[in-house]
């Protein structure tokens, strides 16, 4: 099954907006993708509840998940999201 | 037509029918028996309800940060594990809002276990539970209304979270309750330039659609106006507004004695567009170092300073230097837990156990002010003493920075004001601290406003011993407290002899016009007035009889 751990990259962690843009890529994902914080339970990556309140910081390791068709994709694209920092971006 | 009285905060008079603030919804009883389909159903109208609901407030949002905030939310209602958790309950025996505030509850612990930002963050989730519950009883959402017309908001209080977003084109007014002159309600208001009465309890009485208006100034609310003289009102405010936004150029009193006016700000997007301003008078850095885990880098610094100073060529700005405390809590200073927090470890008194974060600081203002031709001041908040200005100066120096000063916060350095002077360049008085030190009254005590009224003869008797002793060592002596924008209390500061006067920068134009009025003369009077009046009440009638 396809994982990958990445470290957050985002200034604020992975709150406000750098969650609300992994959230809603977690979402266009043709599989169902969880992310994890070290041996915690795995939470769905498109629920926002649920990946704020895994409180994961800059600098926190996150592990992300996935089975099926296209999950390789989808873990990559989502870890690669992770690793940039969201807060410098505009748009 | 009824008349009230509260206490104005923010100058200007507007008119319109009122709209209040709904309160969060009771929850009912829990039912014994539910019906587990129709509660389900009743879960998911109400997500979709609440969802449509902010995504609308989210694209009409004014500011992008009160947008992201209401996007943020839209997410978290929408989720899908919310609703699982929802589902769950009710097959537990839970009816819809119930069910909502349980699965709520759980994310709620989790914010605040990992602290920081995402504990600031819990009042989005209680008003999204509130929103939700409100959505399953059939209630009005809580929150600030939109009527769909412009309207005066009445509240008993305003949290941060109701106001993120406040549009001043469509709420002409507010008027609360309780709260105070430095409350929250109060700062807000003057930042956005609309006027404000506070602890009117009386307001809560008229109904929804009455017209009142309300005088910011006077603290006077008028209900139950009639169309034409509600009209009357929002045109003079209006003709008035636009006379001061034609009003440019330095501050000066009628016989051309200048004092300087200048602008309190966070970041340069507190600088409007068309406000004329001379320069910052106060620089508030916290802004860089909320929400942080660890402190922003030099670099980071440097770049966020000199945003600050190219928006301001050849201008003065001074920089306070980092404000934080157990009140205003930063992880990586790792302040422990104070049963007093204003009167604990914050402001230059953090700098005692960690240097660090000031050494840091200070350079990257120096380096900053290296590369632009702003004039920068730097100053150093909660300063008692004078050995702790007189360190505080020598490390500006060493650090390059050549004009270094402190605020006048607490009372023990007002009254060795003459002192603490020898080392440092200049003063500037934060009236709003200065008072609940000296009254010993919690700023953010709504019940004690009467004593945090700058117009406190013993307050305006530490302003008149800095500004004395300003005169004599041929230093400058400013206020960067809420009181410099009350154009009267203006008049009086320049009497008693400050050279400067820093407030938000919509309140700059109506102080120029009161200076503008009154020669240095006049002032000087209003102040020895003021000095010899023994209550708050004598002390206005000395400038307005």
């Amino acid at each position: 099954m396809p994982t990958r751990t990445v470290v957050v990259g985002s200034a604020s962690g992975l709150h406000a907006r750098p969650a609300a843009l992994f959230v809603a890529a977690a979402a266009k994902q043709p599989v169902p993708v969880t992310i994890r914080t070290g041996e915690k339970k795995a939470v769905p990556a498109r629920s926002m509840l649920s990946v704020l309140s895994l409180g994961a910081k800059k600098g926190t390791e996150v592990t992300l998940e996935a089975d099926g068709d296209g999950a390789q994709d989808a873990v990559d694209t989502l870890a690669a999201l992770l690793e940039r920092d969201l807060d410098a971006e505009d748009g | 037509m009824a008349d009230l009285q509260g206490i104005g905060v923010s100058p200007g008079r507007a008119a319109g029918p009122v709209h209040r603030l709904a309160p969060p919804p009771p929850l009912p009883p829990a039912p014994a028996v539910i019906d587990i389909d129709a509660e389900r159903s009743r879960a998911r109208a109400a997500v979709a309800t609440v969802t449509s609901a902010l995504s609308e407030r989210a694209d009409a949002a004014a500011d992008a940060t009160a947008a992201e905030v209401l996007r943020a939310q839209v997410l978290m209602a929408a989720d899908e594990t919310l609703l699982d958790a929802v589902d769950t309950a009710i097959d537990g025996g839970a009816d819809a809002p119930h069910a909502f505030v349980a699965a709520l509850a759980e994310h709620r612990a989790a914010f605040e276990a990992a602290g920081g930002y995402l504990a600031e963050r819990v009042s989005d989730l209680d008003d999204l539970r509130d929103r939700l519950v409100a959505a399953c009883l059939g209630l009005p959402m809580p929150g600030v209304p939109s009527p769909g017309h412009p309207f005066i908001l009445v509240a008993r209080d305003l949290a941060p979270a109701d106001t993120a977003g406040l549009d001043p084109s469509v709420v002409l007014g507010l008027i609360t309750a309780e709260g105070g002159p430095t409350s929250h309600t109060a700062i807000l208001a003057r930042t956005l330039g609309i006027p404000a009465v506070v602890r009117c309890g009386a307001v809560l009485d008229i109904a929804d659609g009455v017209l009142v208006s309300l005088d910011g100034s006077s603290g006077a609310v008028a209900a139950g106006l009639s169309d034409a003289s509600a009209k009357s009102v929002n045109d003079a405010q209006r003709a008035l507004l636009d006379r001061r936004s034609a009003s440019a150029g330095p501050g000066a009193t009628a016989d051309g004695h200048p004092v300087a006016l200048l602008a309190n700000i966070g970041s340069a997007r507190d600088l409007p567009a068309g406000v004329d301003v001379e320069g910052v008078g106060l620089f508030r850095t916290e802004l860089l170092y909320l929400d942080r885990t660890e402190p922003p880098s030099f670099e980071e610094q440097v770049a966020a300073y000199q945003q600050v100073f190219a928006a301001l060529p050849g201008r003065k700005v001074v920089v306070r230097t980092l404000d934080a405390g157990a009140d205003k809590p930063l992880p990586f200073l790792r302040l422990a837990d104070e049963p007093n927090p204003a009167l604990g470890i914050r402001g230059l008194r953090v700098a005692r156990a960690t240097p660090a974060v000031l050494d840091t600081q200070l350079s990257a203002i120096a380096a900053a002010a290296a590369a632009s031709t702003a004039d920068v001041w730097v100053m150093a908040p909660m300063v008692a003493t004078a050995a702790e200005a007189a360190a505080f100066a020598a490390s500006c120096r060493d650090h390059g920075l050549r004009t270094a000063g402190v605020m006048i916060e607490v009372p023990a350095a007002a009254l060795r004001a003459g002192t603490v002077l020898r080392d440092v360049d200049f003063l500037s008085i934060g009236t709003n601290d200065l008072s609940q030190y000296t009254f010993a009254a919690d700023r953010m005590c709504g019940d004690l406003a009467d004593l945090l009224d700058p117009w406190q003869p013993a307050l305006i008797s530490l302003i008149a011993a800095c500004a004395t002793a300003g005169r004599e060592a041929g230093k400058p002596v400013g206020v960067c407290g809420e009181s410099a924008a009350d154009p009267d209390f203006a008049l009086v500061l320049v009497g008693l002899g400050i050279t400067s006067l820093s407030m938000a920068a919509r309140s700059i134009p109506a102080v120029r016009e009161a200076l503008a009025a009154h020669t240095h003369d006049e002032c000087v009077q209003f102040a020895k007035a003021a000095l010899a009046a023994d209550t708050p009440t004598a002390a206005r009638a000395a400038v307005r009889p």
